[in-house]
């Protein structure tokens, strides 16, 4: 595994990337632009970048007549910010009308740390998951995070897309492809699977390897696009390994183990757990220890895992 | 550029009947619907969509044309009106607002109506997109000119102060705004439910140009677009004292009409006043 890198400051970078060669690229944020990192382009672009203010549901109204303008215009905030306090304006105003506005949201779960839970996002992709239209996306790291925006620069249609604050280890090869909708095969296994998601699918690489060491093959995917959902990867783990345990750094209600679990009890049902945040709010600490305390380790997901290999 | 003939007044004024008229027969074929609101807007909306804006029905997504974004979209039977009777889509259509597999939703969807520029209905949305239309236009270096119309009750909602300042704060002197101020709103009269008088001062504190007139009154309406027009380095809020359910007798004024249909009967009488006024 490489160096811890935010993927937050990978959105900067490569937001200044494309901006430099897609001029329909515009950017809003509202007053965090030094926290999302798109204060770069702002520097880079100034004539292309609008900061908002502390207004964040006029930022994503005005992203919406910018795309409807024929612009791509990317949103960016905490994703508590992004999502809850905003959730009409998406609704009425993006996701309705189908518009092509790119919500990047930072800060997502309980690794924002010290500020607390009125930060720290634990039901945004619930949220974001439940609108028509609307895709939703959590890059496991750094170099999967420049991928997806570049991919949402190419497909047409909002998106939801989740970063994180802390860094998080690199999970994927600089060559990986990501493909909207898929979910990617980062271990092979054939007695259990772990599907993860944003920053939990290093932890669920770690526990896969420490299961190894006990003698079980566990397949872990990087379900980054949790919208729309790769029923086709769920259900072949599902028929493969018989049992499937899922990871979030989120709720354990409406997320990716919802989804999983919608999937699998209509088409093939299979014992499962989930491995996420107890329907509660977060708190101040520092992240590693919150992840700690809120039961998001690789310990938690081994546990999970052993739980169901009986 | 800002002298208008009698023969133009004369036009805009029939043009404005002429949607009074679908907009009464809408609702009623509907059988719901918001009629007041509707009528109140009918002679700004005659001026815009028969006058100044420039838009093609045979190239409706034209990046050049301009834009009309109807925030109050609970408005929506005077755009459909003005869409129809300028060709985006056959009158007949009308007749079918509200029902089931019509392009016509109860609040205007962009996506189903070439001609409809934003989706809206959730109040307090469409200054934020008509703003984000107009920094557009500075983006592309395109010259169109950005109209919106939000209603008096509609400035109750905090995003359309958000959307103000924004409006100034980026100078965008390629918006014109129509505050279709009727003062009334589902519950009665605007400055009882929750006042926002005084609404011009409202306006001007956030930057905004005002220009204050009789919203049925074309000559004045269209003289304040040209006047906005010359407005350079902030936005224009033309306030419109208007009357909610102008042009039917029994609707004006009445705050029962802000949304329930006309009765068959009662459409009948609605046209045949809305005859008569043919000079």
């Amino acid at each position: 595994m490489g160096k811890n890198v935010a993927t937050r400051n990978a959105y900067g970078e490569v937001l200044i990337e494309i901006g430099q060669r897609n001029s329909r690229v515009v950017v809003l944020d509202a007053d965090l632009s030094k926290s999302t990192k798109t204060a770069g382009f702002g520097e880079a672009f100034p004539e292309r970048f609008f900061n908002m203010g502390i207004a964040e549901a006029d930022m994503m109204g005005t992203a919406a007549g910018l795309a409807a303008a024929g612009l791509i215009p990317f949103a960016s905030t905490f994703a508590v910010f992004a999502t809850g306090r905003v959730f009409d304006q998406v609704r009425n105003s993006i996701a309705y009308p189908n518009l092509n506005v790119k919500i990047v949201a930072t800060h997502g779960g309980i690794t924002v740390g010290e500020d607390g839970a009125s930060h720290q996002s634990v039901e945004d992709i619930a949220i974001m998951r439940s609108l028509p239209n609307m895709k939703v996306v959590v890059p496991a790291d750094a170099v999967e995070t420049r991928k997806v925006i570049e991919a949402a620069v190419e497909e047409k249609g909002p998106f939801y897309i989740r970063l994180g604050r802390s860094g998080v280890p690199q999970v994927l090869e600089e060559s990986a492809e990501f493909n909207l909708g898929r979910g990617m095969v980062l271990r092979k296994g054939s007695e259990a699977t772990i599907i993860a998601t944003g920053i939990m699918v290093s932890k669920a690489l770690e526990a896969a390897e420490e299961l190894e060491e006990k003698g079980l093959q566990v397949r872990v995917i990087n379900m980054s696009t949790i919208k729309p959902l790769d029923e086709e990867l769920i259900l072949e783990a599902a028929r493969e390994t018989g049992f499937i345990v899922t990871a979030e750094e989120h709720s354990i209600i409406g997320g990716l183990g919802s989804g999983v679990a919608e999937v699998l009890v209509e088409k093939y049902p299979v014992p499962m757990k989930r491995v996420g945040i107890m329907d509660t709010f977060g708190e101040s600490g520092p992240p590693e220890l919150l992840l700690e305390k809120y039961g998001l380790t690789a310990k938690n997901i081994k546990e999970a895992v052993l739980s169901l290999a009986k | 550029m800002t002298y208008i003939n009698q023969g133009k007044i004369s036009y805009l004024e029939k043009k404005a009947r002429v949607l009074r008229r679908y907009i009464v027969r809408m609702i009623g074929e509907a059988g719901s619907g918001h009629p007041g609101g509707s009528l109140s807007a009918a002679d700004i909306i005659s001026v815009l969509y028969f006058d100044l804006l420039n838009i093609d029905p045979s190239n409706p997504f034209d990046p050049q044309r301009d834009r009309f974004v109807l925030s109050k979209g609970h408005g929506a039977p005077v755009l459909y009106a003005a869409l129809a009777e300028r060709g985006f889509f056959p009158v007949e259509n009308l007749w079918t607002l509200r029902k089931l597999d019509s392009p016509l939703q109860g609040h205007p969807d962009m996506t189903k109506v070439p001609g409809v520029e934003m989706s809206t209905g959730s109040l307090g949305q469409g200054l934020s997109a008509a703003n984000g239309m107009a920094l557009a236009a500075r983006v592309q270096d395109l010259g169109y000119r950005v109209y919106v119309m939000i209603g008096d009750g509609e400035t109750e909602e905090g995003q359309i102060w958000e959307a103000a300042m924004t409006s100034s704060h980026y100078s965008l002197d390629n918006l014109t705004g129509f505050l279709d101020h009727n003062g009334l709103q589902i519950d009665g009269p605007v400055d009882q439910v929750m006042s926002p008088l005084p609404i011009s001062e409202k306006w001007r504190a956030f930057g905004w140009e005002v220009i204050e007139v009789d919203g049925h009154n074309i000559e004045e309406i269209w003289k304040a677009c040209q006047k906005a027009y010359t407005i350079k380095g902030k936005p224009t809020m033309i306030v419109c004292k208007t009357i909610k359910g102008k042009g039917v007798s029994f609707m004006e004024d009445k705050v029962e009409w802000h949304g329930s249909a006309p009765s068959k009967e009662q459409v009948e009488q609605a046209l045949e006043e809305l005859e008569e006024e043919v000079i």
